[in-house]
């Protein structure tokens, strides 16, 4: 996989993620994603900006246009600094939530994406990778 | 504070969120909502999200939440105007809306709204009928 590009973007209060949504928009345009695809991928990225903002107290998203067997795609990275997830496996099942939510955002983000990549370590906090290819394979 | 407005047209509530929504401006949008349905005593609430390019597992639950309270204050929700990608990406998300009506345009929507409170109308005049 190469790297075509590569920025950073801090997420603290709930109006940056208007700016990041509109950033991804750009660049999954620039890979010529169609319509439906980049709609999963910025609607995927909301769910985990959102997990980022309510339980990692915010943290830094890393946009990225990537290239595989020449197919360009979205990266995003999501690293917080939070309290971590104890219990990934129970985290990534439908319709569990530790706040009041629908307990869709870890599960229906990794349906939304071509590649989902979770990493987490309680008191040091959480990472989330995810990749969505621009022919959506 | 940024607001979304709501019109009020006849017996209806009428919202069409042209800006993209960030969670507090969401759930400002349900609360301003429910007590213009109370204030106004509307019978129905139109919300047009054609120019809503993103709905998330929690724009959706503000979704089906403004359903549910306007239905147990006797009002109508109809959600109109939703994009293609829109419906697609939140099918596959989990989220199927149930409890929401939804129309593909304002028009419809206007329709289905007074069909809903159409058994209303035919009451009173029927009411007023049997008193000529």
């Amino acid at each position: 996989m190469i790297v075509l590009s590569k920025e950073k973007l801090p997420i603290q209060r709930e109006q940056d993620v208007i700016l990041f949504r509109n950033r991804i928009k750009e660049l999954a345009t620039k890979t010529g994603m169609s319509l439906v695809n980049q709609t999963k991928l910025i609607t995927a990225a909301s769910e985990l900006v959102r997990n980022m903002l309510r339980y990692g107290g915010g943290g830094v998203t890393q946009l990225e246009i990537v290239s595989k067997n020449s197919i360009p795609g979205v990266r995003l990275t999501f690293k917080d600094e939070g309290p971590g997830i104890p219990d990934v496996q129970q985290a990534m099942k439908d319709g569990f939530s530790t706040g009041k939510s629908l307990g869709l955002g870890l599960p229906g983000a990794k349906r939304l994406v071509n590649e989902f990549d979770i990493k987490s370590e309680p008191g040091k906090g959480t990472t989330v990778t995810i990749t969505r290819w621009k022919n959506g394979l | 504070m940024e607001r979304i407005p709501i019109l009020k047209m006849g017996p209806f509530l009428l919202v069409t969120i042209q800006v993209d929504l960030y969670d507090r401006l969401a759930l400002t949008l349900e609360n301003d909502l429910i007590n213009m349905v109370s204030k106004t005593e509307a019978k129905g609430v139109l919300i047009d999200i054609s120019a809503v390019s993103i709905v998330d597992s929690f724009m959706g639950r503000i979704l089906g939440n403004i359903a549910s309270m306007s239905k147990i204050m006797d009002a109508a929700t109809v959600v109109v105007g939703m994009q293609p990608a829109v419906a697609i990406t939140l099918v596959e998300l989990g989220l199927t809306l149930s409890g929401v009506h939804t129309a593909l345009d304002v028009e419809q929507g206007m329709e289905l709204l007074r069909n809903k409170i159409g058994h209303l109308d035919t009451d009173e005049e029927g009411l007023y009928d049997s008193f000529i």
